[in-house]
């Protein structure tokens, strides 16, 4: 192949920013419209290597391999497999599309779309790396943007959310650093892929085999997060413009769960057989525990950021079952949630803008006064907690269905019914929060407020139009994500 | 005898003398930077004429000329040239005497020129007192109550550190008869088992060095001059205390232990544990007394003294792995010519933001970003690159120099040192978050000349460089770590 697609996918946003960055007397306006560009080409670029996917071939597709760094033996390694790519869709999707969400943002646009743009660079780079110090290079990137974005255009107590954010980050990517150096030196090999082909137990391991698995692990789990590594989340979301929030939760947590089902089930089969009940509890208790908090609270964003902590339960529970099916289920669920919950924050963002008021009891009776939003806000409601036709339905049934009958983790059934109640609690939020924000008495002070502009209903539409396409035929996703999972379930030998 | 091996070295000291003499004739005092930097110029491209030769040694076996050495020898005259160009507007602070500040730092170079390439005990001594002697001087140049005290401070411990090394020394020589290094090593490795253990004077001497060098490198529990100087010496020569003094401090330690006490196992072994503990407090140490600091030359004087723990992990693990494995060494080579860079760009930045406001205070900074986004912009860069996050060199330097240590089975070593970065995080970015968080106190723009604007595009060019495509510079430290003379 000649054009290096996923090279172009990665650093077309970085050059986007660099270009906003460094021009001097850029108008607002036009920053915005570089921002668009850049960020466009490369979701359709995904989308076309989405319908260029061999599928019948399988495996690492758009591959691109240059020696990096001789001393270190590493290699700038890129490709995409059906687990990677429609990741890598959902990041550039999100990417265009928050830029549009962003399109009212006045304070620093220079600095804040050159921020943003970084960032989607990142997460992009993290989800096409092979090579594990390449991915753990891109891994660390996010986190500067990521400061600058909360501590500048945040709301609240901005400042302690990024600080945190940063911490909690940069404490997991200390473990997965000291992680990623004991299995270079175990296998002598940074290439993911080499690693996973040779397998593990093929070498004799510096430390042990556990510990390694662990170390990783940690790091993902932050980001996922896993309780009880969550509590950066509620913060950092709450806090975060709402463009980065909604980036944060479609994209950022991705990454956690993308690196455990890579690099700790792929490259450490038996030891993610072997502690899969433990990881399969944490799970329960994070789709509970999750849930349960959601129930209470009574700040709009606070609300659906704690929503995402129980929804990448389902993430984590899918991945440990260890199943084909509840491995397809896990990456389905984290393409859907990306979108759900991405529109979820866009909408809160857009009551906030519109309203200027995010506590849920001082809401009420809004569908009468900004009725789009209202029902597109119900719609992504409604999707979170997995009506049929929308993605969300599919991503958790093929999450439940895939870990009740896997026959790998024992005792799973227990777990998979117990995880399946978070589904009641989950409508039970949802409702709540679209009643006590959308209907009830009208209330006056809020007359004559703003609904959707035509910039504004142009995203919602193009998040509903997928939400209902991978609900209505998940297969357009499954078929790929099968291809990316079996040679992983082949490895678990089940 | 080669003396054209030693054409670095006197062309540099030609330079100087010819800077002093010039200062008495010329009234405009910058064309005395332009002829120090010509010199750092010309004594570097000697320098690099002579890379990739066989090793040799001149003067009766008392100096090296191998990779080894000529890599730090560069690594010196670069920093050197980056700190001069940062002093042009500094130095028009001093009233008198510029000439002789660049004609200072040139021999101060000088002697950390000949401290990478000494391999007998004695020159070692010379050479680490004239490099010294120089920096006293140039710490105190200020003539301020702060700059003067930090100057005594320094002379003071520094003389001390000074006669616990040449106790150390007296001690390995009354022990091995020897001062040349390699001649020390026949005698040792001639010892047996039973006769080392038997005269812990050479255990002492050993640990005695390590003492005297750690004051160079500023190794806990040997730092406590630091944070007085760094403030109080004019920024450049913090700098370049911070950068080049430092590295020709390592320089000289993997040279002496390596050459010196590298066989038998067990005794490197040894040394390699002690430099374990040391990096595993000086780290920990130096991060936690950086969070509370208000001046930011003192903070960054605390995180030096990290940054010299993240060096002795290396150290440790050059210590802990066979003599013929080269990677140990190399990754410490890499981490300082990072490190250099990285610490050279703040310091640059830094000089530049308090030419205009006349303070080092971390609040005074608040809203630089836009009153100098570019400075900024940098000195953030710089910032990011300490912590050790990409896409900076201290990222690679990092990940480079544990991997050395993870191979040696220092894990958890370099598990301290990792959750050390995530502490480092902390007072690092509070100065970014002054920085683009804060309100101006001014809406005054902060200039900054060309000199210093060069100076800071190299560092800031060069910390992106090896934080993308480190290869080349790791080969030459690997180049460099392999070509040992003695």
């Amino acid at each position: 192949m000649s054009f290096n697609y996923l090279s172009a996918i990665i650093f077309l946003p970085v050059a986007g920013a660099i270009l906003i960055a460094f021009i001097p007397g850029l108008s607002a306006r036009l920053i915005k419209r570089i921002a668009a560009i850049f960020t466009f080409v490369p979701l359709a670029l995904s989308i076309f290597l989405f319908c260029n996917f061999d599928k019948a071939a399988g495996g690492f597709q758009f591959v691109e391999k240059v020696e990096w760094i001789t001393a270190l033996n590493a290699h700038y390694h890129l490709g995409v497999d059906g687990l990677s790519l429609p990741l890598v869709i959902l990041t550039a999707f999100l990417g265009f599309l928050v830029v549009l969400i962003s399109w009212k943002i006045n304070l620093r646009p220079r600095e804040y779309f050159a921020w943003l743009l970084l960032l989607e660079t990142s997460i992009l780079g993290v989800f096409c790396s092979l090579d594990l110090l390449l991915f753990f290079l891109f891994w660390e990137i996010e986190v500067i943007p990521m400061y600058f974005l909360i501590s500048i255009w945040g709301t609240g107590r901005k400042e302690y959310s990024a600080i945190k954010y940063v911490v909690y980050t940069l404490f997991g990517s200390a473990m997965m650093l000291a992680g990623i150096l004991s299995l270079y030196f175990t296998t002598g090999s940074l290439s993911m892929v080499d690693i996973a082909q040779s397998g593990i137990a093929s070498f004799t391991a510096v430390i042990s085999v556990v510990a390694i698995f662990f170390l990783l692990l940690i790091g993902f789990a932050v980001k996922l997060p896993v309780f009880p590594l969550h509590t950066w989340l509620p913060d950092a979301h709450t806090d975060a413009p709402t463009a980065v929030s909604v980036v944060l939760a479609g994209a950022l947590l991705k990454m956690g769960g993308y690196g455990m089902i890579r690099l700790c089930v792929t490259i450490f089969p038996q030891v993610a057989h072997q502690y899969a009940p433990l990881l399969v509890t944490l799970a329960v208790i994070s789709i509970l525990y999750g849930a349960a908090v959601t129930l209470r609270q009574t700040d709009l964003k606070r609300l659906i950021a704690y929503s995402s902590i129980s929804h990448m339960g389902y993430v984590l529970l899918g991945i440990f079952a260890l199943s084909q099916v509840s491995l397809t289920g896990a990456a389905l669920q984290m393409f859907s949630h990306g979108i759900i919950t991405g529109l979820l924050f866009a909408m809160a963002g857009l009551v906030m803008h519109n309203v200027e008021e995010r506590d849920l009891r001082k809401l009420g009776g809004l569908a009468r006064q900004i009725p789009i939003i209202a029902v597109i806000f119900s719609v992504a409601g409604l999707a979170a907690l997995g009506l049929p036709t929308t993605s969300g339905f599919a991503a958790e049934f093929l999450v439940f269905v895939g870990s009740f009958s896997s026959t790998i983790v024992p005792g799973i059934q227990v777990y998979t019914i117990l995880a399946v109640l978070g589904i009641v609690i989950t409508a039970g939020y949802i409702l709540w929060m679209l009643q006590r924000v959308f209907y009830g008495p009208v209330l006056e002070q809020y007359n004559g407020i703003k609904d959707a502009d035509t910039l504004e209903k142009a995203y919602m539409f193009a998040f509903i139009a997928v939400i209902m396409l991978v609900g209505i035929y998940p297969a357009i996703l499954t078929d790929i994500i099968k291809i990316g999972i079996s040679p992983i379930v082949g490895l678990l030998g089940g | 005898m080669n003396l054209e091996l030693f054409i670095p070295e006197l062309s540099l000291v030609i330079f100087a003398i010819v800077v002093i003499l010039l200062d008495l004739f010329i009234q405009r005092k910058g064309l005395l930077a332009v002829v120090s930097i010509a010199g750092l110029v010309v004594s570097a491209g000697f320098t690099i004429a002579m890379w990739g030769g066989s090793s040799q040694a001149i003067f009766n076996n008392m100096l090296a000329v191998d990779n080894f050495a000529l890599f730090f020898k560069l690594l010196f005259l670069g920093v050197a040239a980056l700190v001069i160009l940062a002093s042009v507007d500094y130095v028009s602070k001093f009233a008198r005497f510029q000439g002789e500040y660049y004609a200072l730092v040139l021999l101060s170079a000088l002697g950390m020129m000949l401290m990478a390439a000494t391999a007998e005990l004695i020159s070692i001594y010379v050479a680490l007192e004239l490099t010294s002697i120089s920096l006293y001087v140039l710490v105190g140049f200020l003539k301020d109550p702060k700059s003067s005290e930090a100057s005594l401070k320094y002379l003071l411990l520094g003389a001390v550190a000074s006669a616990i090394l040449l106790y150390g020394m007296a001690l390995v020589f009354g022990f091995t008869g020897k001062t040349q290094l390699g001649e020390i090593a026949q005698a040792i490795q001639a010892m047996s088992l039973a006769g080392i253990l038997s005269s812990p004077g050479l255990i002492l001497g050993i640990v005695l060095l390590i003492a005297g060098f750690g004051f160079k490198i500023a190794a806990v529990p040997f730092q406590m001059w630091v944070p007085d100087v760094y403030e109080g010496a004019p920024t450049p020569i913090t700098a370049y205390l911070s950068v080049a003094s430092k590295a020709a401090g390592f320089a000289i330690i993997l040279r002496v232990f390596y050459s010196a006490f590298g066989l038998p196992q067990w005794l490197s072994l040894d040394w390699g544990l002690i430099f374990a503990v040391l990096a595993a407090i000086g780290m920990t140490l130096g991060n936690i007394t950086a969070l509370p600091q208000t001046n930011i030359k003192r903070m960054l004087g605390y995180s030096s003294i990290a940054q010299a723990g993240y060096l002795m992990v290396g150290l440790a693990a050059v210590g802990l792995s066979p003599v013929t494995d080269a990677v140990g060494r190399s990754t410490v080579l890499f981490f300082l010519a990072s490190y250099a860079l990285t610490n050279l760009g703040a310091f640059t930045a830094i000089i530049a933001i308090s030419n205009k406001l006349n303070s080092d205070l971390i609040e005074d900074y608040s809203g630089m970003g836009k009153r100098a986004p570019l400075l900024a912009l940098a000195l953030t860069l710089c910032l990011i690159s300490l912590i050790g996050m990409p896409p900076a060199a201290g990222f690679m330097a990092k990940f480079y120099i544990f991997s050395g240590a993870v191979q040696h089975g220092l894990l958890w070593l370099v598990v301290i040192a990792v959750l050390n970065s995530v502490i480092s995080a902390y007072y690092y970015l509070r100065v970014v978050k002054v920085m683009w968080l804060g309100a101006p106190v001014s809406e005054e723009r902060v200039p900054s000349s060309g000199a210093l604007r060069l100076a800071l595009s190299i560092s800031c060019l060069g910390v992106l460089l090896l934080g993308v495509i480190p290869g080349f510079v790791m080969k030459l430290a690997e180049a460099a770590a392999k070509m040992f003379g003695f």
